[in-house]
């Protein structure tokens, strides 16, 4: 396995290469059991590409497939993404069931297989999900799909019946001749569609047609499942002779394994072997608790001369050291430095974010079974399949399409379970390879603790920004000077040549290398801080700490002027009428300039605001704090407005913003990965505590109506509840906040 | 050998006296509903209810469970439990899912005890059970809309 590293690297820059500039095709092909199967491909080109959608050009000979109409009628959607709690499966669904005019209750979903020459991502040119791209990346080829569905299944019942195509209606599922009083449900005219030819156009709906995309009644395709126990999670896999492995991971990031006493683990019942790998000590045993006990008995010692011995105090230290140095460019407009030399005022602040862990409820695991052919078989909760099958083919010496994956509903991932290097899945297929070089081959189930998963590193990385804007007479902005310092996830990995262009990663810099807000004068620059501390994208990325700082900052800027914190951002957002939108409807709608109810004598509460956008959304929070008397904050409501475009599904959409707005908050509140000598400190949810029920504000949401094309909401509801709260927190009298999480300052 | 009851059926596993009962439920006996989150106790994921006592099973061994009667959410019956589960439906609760089984078996045990708690009520009796998704709003909701069900 000495060219791992390598494998990883390859597999990530192959799947890389931005989806070809083709013309749009639709693609139909007859299915097993006289089912009709349908699907088309809209390649939307490179990230943050937006064609207008159409459908002209020559059809594609691949069999790409995303709808499946079955003789019972039931209509089966193929996702191609991942759904770990967004709501995807249910979001792709509806757009199928809108174009096809059918009836919810008759609508299923389905993950799709592993294939991204079908099921690419059009933002990624792999299949994979993140970023909040699902809705935006589907939204023509499914609709596509579902009309052409539709006009198929309309032939073959003119067909049958005899009558003109154009006098036949569907609805709720129900095809209909109005003329002969025919009419039947979707079933009986499945393998007759199947057999006729993919239309060569068809005519999407108008928004004013819709009645399932914008239904806030339609629910969940999960609702039912994951409320009585029988939805399966890579967790619950269970294949005949599975066996479980955990794996001793070094405790310091950045050490090997330098010798290992296993005698203990070896004599433990059950304890089926022992593997001492690259990538640690795998206990591999017939059940998980005999593995986590034989994994305890280990006497591991690891060579620690290439790993981080520092703690997290010194690396903040140490990016102090670095941002006093100018960094790589990243924005420079106009002459920042005499402006802000020329300035009547000139404020600066400096705010610190903690590595964090994401922590999903179902902890990492998967299961694979090496095949007859060489390749293998996982289950998982799988998110990046295009990356995860070229790893597990580069590890198995075998091509991606020997590599089979089943996806299967993920307990949360929040940006951990896609990796630029398959992670944990390469982990799993390592250990079934050495497993089976033992003449021990057996499904194997690799299973991480909730305390691998703190310890275990791919943090939202450690980051310092450095501020300093200048403000005129007036209280007019006339220059804004901000320095980041942060690792790079991207380095080193096959997205380094996407993510990071002359020293600045735009992961870092997203969210204010494009400041919204009108300033004359702009420079944002940053340095990339090294260490063998793994880290990665975590829910809204570089919005996690770029949308903090630039409306933590901006606040201060208002009330520097004198100046009300709504009314000062509206007036640096002209050009940029969405935001404009939503900060508008938040505040209206949080009663914004009225005085708030008082709290309980010896309390003091406030109002607070943060606008930003993150992957195309437009998101505006109003937070309400309440200081008590002891000084501890509670957060009571927050008042969130969403522009998404046109909204697919309000309920799952409001459910994301909810979500989104305690997930930006909770961290906030206490939440950081620290180290001291290299070892991280905390465990589990004791020492890395979850946003708990008496945490969580009320949370009232209001989607804008809007026509344009919809984008995703698993991320943006992140980005500003946390400078709201801040905001907030201030405008009640507290402290400013400028190092998380708000705990260090003794509020919480 | 443990003789365990679960969800009315006796189950008899081969397993070490100090193996967690979640273990013993998930490897051993394949009910998988329960769901493995902490292994510490502190996420309530693994929830259970033992003499219909709500009961983190991750940290119960098995042989400490011998005598008694358990419910999982595969057993759940009952009044309580089919509002809990009504209400969790028709409010849309679930995101990812993975902490929902314990989350409906603790408010179903809530609700069992107390047939119209408050918020204060819901917090103190549901803070150890964690949600990632944070979809707490939501719960607590379903929690009120179920125990008005259970009611009538």
């Amino acid at each position: 396995m000495k060219n791992l590293p390598q494998i990883l690297r390859a597999a990530a820059a192959d799947v890389v290469e931005a989806a070809p500039s083709r013309r749009s095709f639709l693609k139909g092909a007859a299915g097993a059991g006289g089912a009709l199967v349908i699907g088309a491909v809209v390649p939307l080109g490179a990230m943050a590409a937006r064609p207008a959608p159409s459908l002209v050009g020559p059809p594609d000979p691949r069999p790409n497939v995303f709808v499946r109409v079955a003789p019972d009628s039931s209509v089966t959607v193929l996702v191609k993404h991942l759904d770990k709690g967004q709501g995807i499966m249910t979001g792709l669904t509806t757009i199928v069931a809108e174009e096809l005019d059918a009836d919810w209750a008759q609508m299923r979903g389905e993950f799709a297989p592993a294939d991204s020459k079908l099921y690419a991502n059009h933002a990624f040119g792999m299949q994979g999900t993140g970023g909040s791209t699902a809705v935006f990346n589907s939204w023509d080829e499914l609709r596509m799909a579902g009309a052409a569905a539709r006009a198929m299944l309309v032939d073959a019942a003119a067909a049958e019946w005899k009558v003109p195509a154009s006098e036949i209606t569907v609805a709720k599922g129900v095809i209909s001749h109005a003329k002969s009083g025919k009419s039947g449900p979707f079933g009986p005219f499945a393998a007759a569609a199947a057999k006729l030819p993919v239309p060569a156009s068809v005519k999407l709906k108008d928004k004013a047609q819709y009645s399932l995309i914008g239904n806030e009644t339609l629910h969940r395709l999960d609702h039912i499942s994951k409320t009585n126990g029988t939805a399966i999670f890579a967790m619950d896999i269970r294949r005949p002779g599975q066996v479980t492995a955990v794996l001793a991971r070094a405790p310091r990031f950045g050490a090997t394994v330098k010798s290992v006493d296993d005698k203990a683990a070896r004599a433990i019942h059950g304890v089926l072997e022992v593997l001492s790998l690259p990538i640690g000590v795998a206990v591999v045993a017939k059940n998980t608790w005999t593995a986590i006990k034989g994994r305890e008995a280990l006497n591991i010692t690891w060579d620690d001369s290439q790993a981080e011995k520092r703690g997290t105090d010194q690396m903040l230290a140490d990016y102090r050291e670095l941002a006093k140095k100018p960094g790589a460019v990243a924005t420079a407009k106009g002459d920042t430095a005499a402006a802000i030399k020329g300035a009547a005022k000139v404020i600066e602040a400096e705010y610190s974010f903690p590595y964090l862990a994401h922590a999903p409820m179902e902890p990492l695991n998967a299961v694979v079974e090496l095949t007859e052919d060489g390749g293998a078989e996982f289950w998982a909760g799988s998110q990046f399949q295009g990356v995860e099958q070229r790893v597990a083919a580069g590890i198995l010496g075998t091509t991606p399409d020997k590599i089979k994956i089943n996806t299967v509903w993920a307990g949360g991932s929040f940006g951990r379970r896609a990796t630029p290097t398959a992670d944990y899945m390469a982990e799993t297929v390592i250990i079934a390879k050495a497993l089976a070089a033992k003449g021990k081959k057996a499904p194997v189930h690799l299973v991480w603790t909730r305390e691998d998963d703190i310890k275990g590193g791919r943090y939202r990385p450690l980051v310092l920004h450095k501020l300093r804007a200048g403000l005129d007479a007036k209280g007019n902005i006339v220059g804004w000077e901000q320095r980041i310092v942060t690792q790079s996830f991207m380095a080193g990995t096959g997205f380094e040549a996407v993510a990071i262009k002359n020293g600045v990663d735009n992961s870092a810099t997203e969210g204010v290398a494009d400041l919204a807000y009108k300033v004359p004068n702009l420079a944002v620059d940053m340095h990339i801080a090294k260490s063998p501390v793994t880290t990665l994208w975590w829910r809204s990325v570089g919005h996690t700490h770029t949308a903090y700082a630039k409306e933590a900052f901006i606040d201060e800027l208002a009330a520097a002027a004198g100046k009300d914190a709504v009314a000062y951002r509206l007036g640096l957002l002209e050009e940029h009428p969405r935001l404009r939108g939503v900060l508008k409807l938040a505040a209206d709608k949080a009663g914004w300039g009225k005085p708030l109810a008082a709290g309980p004598a010896g309390t003091k509460r406030g109002r607070g605001v943060a606008v930003h956008e993150s992957f195309s959304t437009y998101v505006a929070h109003v937070a309400e704090v309440t200081i008590k008397a002891d000084g501890k904050v509670k957060v009571d409501r927050v008042v969130v407005a969403v522009d998404c475009g046109i909204a697919v599904n309000p309920n799952v959409i409001k459910a994301q913003i909810e979500g989104g707005t305690g997930w930006g908050i909770g961290h906030a509140l206490r939440d950081a990965i620290t180290l001291t000598d290299g070892i991280v400190d905390q465990a589990n949810f004791d020492t890395f505590e979850p946003l708990r029920y008496a945490d969580m504000p009320a949370v009232e949401v209001h989607i804008v109506d809007s026509a344009e094309r919809p984008t995703g909401v698993g991320e943006p509801g992140v980005p500003g509840a946390a400078p709201a709260v801040a905001n907030a927190i201030a405008a009640a009298g507290g402290k400013r906040l400028y190092d998380l999480p708000f705990s260090k300052a003794g509020i919480v | 050998m443990i003789r365990l009851n679960i969800n009315g059926q006796v189950r008899d596993v081969d397993v070490p006296a100090d193996m967690p009962l979640l273990w013993v439920l998930r490897d051993e006996l394949n009910m998988t509903g329960t769901k493995f989150g902490c292994g510490q106790a502190l996420c309530g994921a693994c929830t259970v209810h033992v003499d219909g006592v709500p009961t983190r099973s991750c940290q119960l061994p098995a042989s400490a469970a011998a005598d008694a009667k358990i419910t999982t959410i595969e057993g759940i019956q009952g009044k309580a439990a089919q509002a809990v589960q009504k209400a969790w439906a028709d409010l849309d609760v679930v995101q990812c899912g993975y902490c929902q089984s314990g989350q409906i078996m603790a408010a179903t045990a809530l609700i069992a005890e107390n047939p119209n708690p408050s918020d204060a009520d819901i917090e103190a009796a549901m803070d150890g059970n964690v949600c990632r998704c944070a979809t707490y709003v939501r719960i607590k909701a379903a929690v009120k809309q179920a125990a008005t069900l259970a009611r009538t």
